[in-house]
Formats: structure tokens, C-alpha cells, sequence
């Protein structure tokens, strides 16, 4: 018998309610507020997200080309190129850096691509002391946990919880008052960035014609390890790039509005390389680690399109299952509908397809997320385009999926044997019910909804029966 | 998604797998709507189901096989009429989307620029922004999802708020599914269940006398919830209410 319960529906309804809660909450609001600024300060969004959505997709179909200018301009200003295929080859990259500066502390920004590859892990087990700056993934860091959210990590956490947390590590004494929680935060991280050797931060945008990357926070964060340290490394995925300097106002004007709700983020930051001669302050290395990591096989996919994404989060704030199930219970660093694409796709080390070929189904297929996406992903055909891969593979493994359509299709696609089915009456009364009843998950189907009954061939008869009916 | 371009009065009528087998008033309201505009309507005896629900399971070959069957019950250029959302998304983007790189896309892609959901058939294809007699009541319209990118629900806001009688009351979170979403309200039963809750209750809460939607198979979902927790408000089709208002003049 195929097996039919699902580990995130599982997740879903063994969560707490206070997690639970958090979430949609959270969720909902800032789905709310992102509705609320984009409409509010522009005419037309959709027409703004298309057109963003077609500059990532030209991006993207000419990536080598743009690559290799990214390289060039970084190189002029000065900066160092790295090319890593995979996670374990940029955290080497990372630790090499380290090492040739003898450097032993390093500060991070928050970047959704070094909790993919793992990084802090990897360095702490190499003697690095690493300490997270974003206040939400520093929480993360001493509890252990790992980002629910790729722009809130910490979405699932309440503020007694992250109190509990402070006082548990002598960070500082039970507060629940989140200012207070916020400068107890801030003066423990002040000290760090000044001891630190490396600031390390990823980037939100690459501009290919300037060699510059952006960077954009709430808390200033990134902007703070750059000044205080010698040495700067940013870590980023290739898909990051975008030709043009012009080509950047309408990505900012989206990616906070689609986030967060805000016109534009607390801080912006443009880098184009280490400091200049003469300039008093700044690292005196840059190095950009350029990192694929699974995303040249998800360009060459049926699924090139999530490549576009600019990572902020509106898919998974609206989308209903998200809401219900929480980041976590997609077992992947990137959650929701974006990461139920991108995750099976990319070279996660729990990851591969096989091991993540659920999440595709884990949707209604309901289209709210493509509604919001600033990039315009048509998510839904993906995780279609991806359910028809997992069936395929799953039926070259050998291996159950879940209940074939195969009796169904022979039915549906011959007049006769479809009647008859219709024919069958009150032996189809039963029969979903027998069905329903035989899965342990789908009994739970059962306990809340009544099934309505079979009237089948009844429009058909009453077509027919009409004087001078005129079915063909 | 393709909108439909192709109209005129000499139509085929798609049933639905669903009215088929569960909801035949449905279909007959939808019918009667349809003559009472005049339209020459013919009901292909050999069609079965529009192909998504193997789609969405991603049993491809199994879904052409079924869109191909239903692409030949519909051959011609006559507009094909469904009473559903869900059903008129499939054969005018799941349909295309299946058939990417095939060599049947062309006749996929004709019969999409001719399938038109009822309301927006009324609405966009006839012209036709003022439904005639009366029917008493607060009505809570559910958006159904695959509504989303077409005119289906806001033709269906204009017929409705055109009815003397009728009053739409406000729905909280539109962009919410219900939770049906095909095989997976069963694969994920629990989390589908927390979205038909949260549905239900923003369709009840301003109590309306009448809960109405664009597709039967949300309806089902949210409806066997309501019927499990004794919830008695009705719940008609649109076509239903359109029906009833004719028979009100």
C-alpha cells in the first residue's frame, strides 16, 4: 500500500500553538503590509514584478556571459574572485582566507547561503570563534536552531523564549521588554565585531557592469563588521547577478515592499572592493566567493525560472500551508513554496531530490504565491513540472509514490468505461469511503468532513429526458 | 494563462467530472442559464474530465492521454462553457503547461482561447453586466484559487451585485485557500484541515443567508467541514443563484 502520510502535515499538526501562532500571525501581517506599501507607492506592481521577473530571466539565460563581467569589474576594483562548486569547496575557500591572514574571529551578516553551506559549523570545528550579528540568526546561532523563515529566522520564537535564551547563556538578566533584549544584544555584539579579524556578509544583489555588490539590513549589522574589520569575504550564489547599476532601482524598490512592508530597508550598502588608498578605514582585503552549489543543474532544469529569486520571503508569508506547517517542517534551509522548488534542486547536504521530493506536493497548488512574487516565479507550474519528476523517478526506482492515476486515466479518456463508472451508482457511495478509510492519514480526512453523495449520470438523464434535448 | 477571445452563442457545455458524478442541480442550473441567454448549447455526450487531477499529481502521461480525450469531445470553434474556476484554468494553462514541447500544444492552446468559465462567458464574452430578477439575501461569495489571473471572479462580483435582493458581504483573507487542492487535502489532511477551518470561519462570520462559489470541488471541502459541524448556512453555486433569480421575475 503507498504510503500517504506526509512528514509536513505530520509537523503541522504536532506544533505547538504558540509556535503555530507566531507564525500566521506574523505571516499574515506581513503580507498585509507588503499589499499595503507596494499599492500604495506605485501604480502598477504587477507590471513592475513582470518586468523584474523578465531581467533575472535574461540574467540568467545569459549567466556565463554576465559571470565573467562580474568578475572582470570586481577585479578592477580590486577585489579577489573565488569560484566554489560546491559547499565543502567555499568553506575552504573561507578557512584558506582565514588562515593566510591569520585571522582566528569572524563577525557574519546574515546570509540565507552560508546557513545552505553550513559554514559557522565548519569553522567552529576549525577553531574559529564565528558569531552571528543579526539578531534574529544570533538567537538561532546559541540555541542551536536553524532559520524557520529566510528573511524573520527567528519567526517561530516568541520573546520569552529568546529572554530565556539570554539569561540561559549570562548574555544578560530575564527581560521581556524587546528594546531592553535588543541592547542587551547590542552591547554583547559591539565588542565582537571590534575583536573580529573577518567580516563576512553575502550580498543581495551582484552588479555585473560595476563590480559592486548590495547589501541591505535592518540593523546595520554588515555595515558595522566591514568597518571594524581588516578583511572582508562575501559568499553569494550565482544567481545573484544583475547587468547594470540602472538595472537596480527596481529590485529595491521590491525586494523591501515584498519582504517587510518597508519602501527600503534601514541600511543600503553598495561595495565595490577593499578600501582605496589614502581612505582611513575598511578592510584591506575583499574576496568574493561565488558559489553554485546545485544551481548550473537547476539552470539547466525544467525548473531554471527559481533562479530568480531575490529572497524575500513574500511567497512563504502568504501561502496557507507555510502558515499552518512553519518553516521547520520542510526539513530544508529554504522553506515555503520558493524552497519546496529550490530546495530538492540544489546540493543541500541532507538534501538531493530524493530526499526532499515531497516537498513539491507539499501545496494546494492555490497560485497565491506567484501572485506576490516580485520576480514573477510561476511557482505552482514548478512544483508541478517537479511532482511529475518525482513520479518518474520514483517509478524508475521501483519505488511507491502515492496512488497511480492509471485506472482513473483509462476511464477518463474512454466515453464508455466512464459511463459505466457513472453506471455503478451507489457502489460509488462506498467505495471512497472504503478508500479513505483504509489510510491512517486520510482517516483524519474523514473525522472533519462528510463526503457528498454520489449522484452520478443524473444531469445526463434529465438532459435526455427533456423533450427535444439536444446532447450530440 | 490564456484568456479566452473566441465567443458567440452556439457553444458547448463542459459539465464538469464533478457535477457528473455529485453535483447534477449544478450542471442543470448552469444549463438553464445558458438557454434562458439564448445560447445553442451542446452537452459533447462523451466527455469525461478535464485531465487535472493527474496533472497535479504529476502523472503526466496519464494526463494527456485525458486532455487529448477531452480536446476531441471539444473540437471546433464553438466557445466551451464550464461552470468551474478550476476546470477553465486547466484547459487554458494546466492543459498548456502539460503539453509544453509537444506536438499537441496548437490544439491545446485553440481550445484554450475558447473555454470560458460561465460568469465571465456572461460578463466578458455576451457583454452582459445586469442579471435580471430577484433573490433575497446575504450572500458570502468564496474566491476560489484558480480564479487567480482571469476576470471569473470579478464577472461573477458584477452578476451577483447586479441582482435586486442580493447583498455580497465581505470575506476575510480572499487570497486564502480552502485547503482542497485535489489529492492533496487527503496526502495532507491535517494541514488541509486547519485551511478549511480558518475558511470556514471567515465565510460564516458575518453570517450571511447564503454561502455561494465559483467551483464545486472547494465547495466540497469547505462544505463537508460545515456539514460535519452541523453548520446549516446554504451553500448554491452561482449559477444556482442566477437560476433562482430568473425564476423570480
Amino acid at each position: 500500500m503507498a504510503k500517504l502520510e506526509q512528514s509536513i502535515d505530520r509537523y503541522a499538526a504536532e506544533l505547538d500553538p504558540e509556535t503555530s501562532f507566531a507564525v500566521r500571525d506574523a505571516s499574515k501581517i506581513k503580507t498585509e503590509q507588503r499589499f499595503d506599501t507596494l499599492w500604495a507607492d506605485f501604480e502598477d506592481p504587477n507590471a513592475m514584478r513582470k518586468l523584474a521577473g523578465q531581467v533575472k530571466q535574461h540574467t540568467l539565460e545569459n549567466l556565463p556571459r554576465y559571470l565573467a563581467q562580474a568578475e572582470a569589474s570586481f577585479q578592477r576594483n580590486g577585489a579577489n574572485v573565488h569560484w566554489a562548486v560546491d559547499g565543502d569547496e567555499a568553506n575552504a575557500i573561507v578557512l584558506d582566507i582565514m588562515r593566510r591572514r591569520n585571522a582566528t574571529k569572524i563577525v557574519k551578516s546574515k546570509s540565507m547561503v552560508t546557513e545552505e553551506i553550513e559554514l559557522l559549523p565548519f569553522l567552529e570545528e576549525h577553531g574559529v570563534e564565528a558569531i552571528e550579528t543579526d539578531l534574529g540568526e544570533y538567537i538561532v546561532q546559541i540555541d542551536g536552531d536553524h532559520p524557520s523563515h529566510i528573511i524573520s529566522p527567528i519567526i517561530h520564537k516568541n520573546r520569552k523564549q529568546v529572554a530565556r535564551s539570554f539569561e540561559r547563556e549570562g548574555i544578560g538578566e530575564y527581560t521581556e521588554d524587546p528594546e531592553e533584549l535588543t541592547r542587551i544584544a547590542r552591547r554583547f555584539l559591539r565588542k565582537k565585531y571590534l575583536e573580529a579579524d573577518v567580516g563576512m556578509t553575502g550580498a543581495n544583489f551582484v552588479l555585473a557592469d560595476s563590480g559592486r555588490i548590495v547589501i541591505v539590513t535592518n540593523e546595520g549589522n554588515a555595515r558595522f563588521s566591514m568597518a571594524a574589520t581588516k578583511t572582508h569575504i562575501v559568499v553569494v550564489g550565482i544567481e545573484k547577478v544583475i547587468p547594470r547599476e540602472e538595472d537596480l532601482p527596481l529590485y529595491m524598490n521590491l525586494l523591501g515592499r515584498s519582504a517587510t512592508g518597508q519602501a527600503m530597508t534601514v541600511y543600503t550598502q553598495l561595495i565595490g572592493g577593499p578600501k582605496l588608498e589614502g581612505q582611513e578605514e575598511g578592510p584591506e582585503e575583499m574576496h568574493v566567493i561565488f558559489l553554485d552549489n546545485g544551481r548550473s543543474d537547476a539552470l539547466a532544469s525544467e525548473c531554471r525560472e527559481i533562479l530568480r529569486c531575490i529572497r524575500c520571503g513574500a511567497c512563504m508569508n502568504i501561502c496557507p500551508v507555510y502558515r499552518q506547517a512553519s518553516g521547520h517542517a520542510y526539513r530544508a534551509i529554504y522553506p515555503g513554496p520558493v524552497g519546496a522548488v529550490l530546495s530538492p534542486l540544489l546540493a543541500l547536504k541532507n538534501g538531493g531530490f530524493h530526499q526532499l521530493a515531497d516537498l513539491p506536493k507539499a501545496s494546494s497548488l492555490c497560485g497565491a504565491c506567484q501572485e506576490v512574487c516580485p520576480v514573477d516565479i510561476p511557482i505552482p507550474d514548478l512544483l508541478l513540472r517537479l511532482r511529475a519528476r518525482g513520479k518518474e523517478e520514483s517509478a524508475a526506482r521501483g519505488a511507491i509514490d502515492s496512488p497511480g492515476f492509471g485506472m482513473w486515466a483509462i476511464a477518463a479518456s474512454q466515453p464508455a468505461a466512464w459511463k459505466m463508472g457513472l453506471a455503478m451508482g451507489h457502489a460509488m457511495n462506498v467505495a471512497p469511503h472504503a478508500w479513505l478509510n483504509a489510510h491512517p492519514s486520510a482517516k483524519s480526512w474523514q473525522s472533519t468532513r462528510d463526503l457528498p453523495k454520489f449522484r452520478g449520470g443524473e444531469f445526463r438523464k434529465w438532459l435526455n429526458a427533456r423533450k427535444g434535448g439536444n446532447e450530440k | 494563462m490564456i484568456h479566452p477571445t473566441v465567443s458567440g452563442k452556439r457553444i458547448k457545455f463542459m459539465m464538469t467530472c464533478l457535477c457528473d458524478a455529485f453535483y447534477a442541480d449544478v450542471a442543470r442550473a448552469s444549463y438553464e442559464v445558458l438557454e434562458h441567454l439564448g445560447c445553442e448549447i451542446k452537452v459533447p455526450s462523451g466527455q469525461t474530465c478535464c485531465g487535472q487531477p493527474a496533472l497535479n499529481a504529476g502523472e503526466w502521461d496519464n494526463a494527456r492521454k485525458v486532455i487529448r480525450h477531452t480536446i476531441e469531445e471539444f473540437e471546433g470553434t464553438d466557445p466551451v462553457v464550464i461552470p468551474s474556476g478550476s476546470c477553465a484554468a486547466m484547459t487554458r494553462h494546466g492543459a498548456i503547461l502539460g503539453f509544453e514541447g509537444e506536438s499537441d500544444l496548437v490544439e491545446t492552446k485553440e481550445m484554450a482561447s475558447r473555454s470560458w468559465e460561465l460568469c465571465e462567458y456572461i460578463v466578458r464574452g455576451l457583454g452582459i453586466e445586469n442579471w435580471p430578477g430577484r433573490f433575497d439575501g446575504r450572500v458570502a461569495l468564496h474566491r476560489s484559487c484558480h480564479t487567480r489571473n482571469t476576470f471569473i471572479y470579478e464577472s461573477a462580483v458584477t452578476l451577483l451585485s447586479s441582482i435586486d435582493g442580493l447583498e455580497l458581504v465581505e470575506v476575510g483573507e480572499l487570497d486564502q485557500c480552502c485547503g482542497f487542492g485535489g489529492t492533496f487535502c487527503v496526502s495532507f489532511p491535517n494541514v488541509s484541515e486547519k485551511m478549511g477551518q480558518l475558511k470556514v470561519e471567515h465565510l460564516t462570520e458575518s453570517e450571511p443567508d447564503f454561502i455561494a462559489s465559483l467551483d464545486m470541488a472547494c465547495m466540497m471541502h469547505f462544505g463537508g467541514m460545515m456539514d460535519k459541524q452541523k453548520l446549516g448556512t446554504p451553500r448554491l453555486h452561482v449559477s444556482q443563484i442566477l437560476k433562482q433569480a430568473l425564476d423570480n421575475q
